[in-house]
């Protein structure tokens, strides 16, 4: 009776007309040990079916990547705006055209000018009897040359008196 | 849409998306990255997500359509498996198998089927979907899926009962 019933659902599931519940009969019936000998060839087949439905996929999900390259896109966003304040503090700060200070500041600024040259002027003058200065040391050294002159000098003399 | 929330919704059909993926690309390693791809895209369109009405027919509908682009860049680069190499070697070895190698048989079989009737054999049989929700994955209406998965199960039958009269004899 049973097999009669099977054989009829293989038909029709051959046919590709049995239902989802009567799909679930026929893998029962096949998964048991005994099967009828005529039907053998229709085992592996629902064995098939049924060990591969239990294949699962074990690698992880991958979402956590997703996530560290949303960090790095913030982080490289808060470096380009520091990058971007300090370009317009640094632009900002130095005054570097005359034009732009008002007249009293131009006043202060050509006066210390001024100032400034008048000390340099000085300085130069200092520089030009320091140069005087050096060439008085330079004659002092071929002098203190010499002197090594006559000192090798007396040696010799020396040695000559010792020996007599 | 929290990450958890997202789980909530991927987890219970992962396993099919990745039975899919292996059905058609072969190899285990392929079909775990294209698994992990097509999460990473459901995941990039979580936003859309909740006005799909069934996001697990989309996702197998779109494992369906990446492992066909995968296997169809393969075939164009002329890097397509040819497995019909070691069945001879096989044949003679038949009268030895047992329960595991028969299964693998099945799965062979199941390789040579054309990619239309191993998805809907996969689908149907494995996965046990009803007609409806398949013909929405495929886009196909529904005696059109019976008649080619009818022809996919007279085909993997009768190459069965050959290989295992060849065990027999």
């Amino acid at each position: 009776m049973v097999l009669d019933n099977i054989e009829k659902l293989l038909e029709k599931y051959d046919n590709g007309e049995t239902t989802l519940q009567e799909e679930q009969q026929l893998k029962h019936y096949f998964t048991q040990e005994t099967v009828a000998p005529h039907l053998e060839v229709y085992k592996p087949m629902f064995q098939y079916f049924v060990i591969t439905q239990e294949e699962q996929f074990t690698k992880d999900i991958p979402l956590k990547p997703k996530q560290t390259y949303t960090l790095y896109k913030w982080i490289s966003v808060a470096a380009v705006a520091v990058l971007m304040f300090g370009i317009y503090t640094q632009v900002n700060k130095p005054i570097t055209d005359l034009s732009q200070l008002t007249l009293e500041q131009q006043e202060a600024y050509f006066q210390t000018k001024k100032a400034l040259a008048m000390v340099s002027s000085n300085f130069n003058e200092g520089a030009t009897s320091l140069n005087t200065l050096k060439i008085a040391s330079e004659s002092f050294e071929k002098g203190a040359e010499q002197m090594n002159y006559i000192n090798e000098f007396s040696k010799a003399t020396n040695k000559i008196f010792k020996t007599n | 849409m929290t990450q958890s929330e997202f789980l909530n919704i991927v987890l219970p059909f992962k396993d099919k998306v990745f039975r899919l993926a292996k059905r058609l690309l072969v190899s285990k390693e392929e079909a775990e990255d294209a698994t992990q791809e097509i999460l990473l895209k459901l995941w990039n369109k979580k936003e859309q997500m909740q006005d799909y009405k069934n996001v697990e027919a989309f996702s197998m509908t779109m494992t369906k359509n990446f492992c066909l682009d995968k296997l169809k860049s393969k075939h164009a680069q002329n890097l397509k498996i040819v497995h019909n190499n070691y069945q001879d070697n096989n044949l003679s070895l038949q009268k030895q198998l047992e329960i595991n190698d028969s299964l693998d048989w099945v799965s062979k079989i199941m390789e040579e089927l054309p990619e239309q009737q191993k998805i809907i054999m996969q689908l149907r049989d494995i996965e046990q979907y009803d007609f409806n929700e398949i013909s929405k994955m495929l886009d196909m209406n529904e005696t059109a899926i019976r008649v080619s998965l009818s022809r996919a199960r007279k085909t993997l039958r009768e190459k069965l009962t050959k290989t295992h009269s060849y065990g027999i004899r």
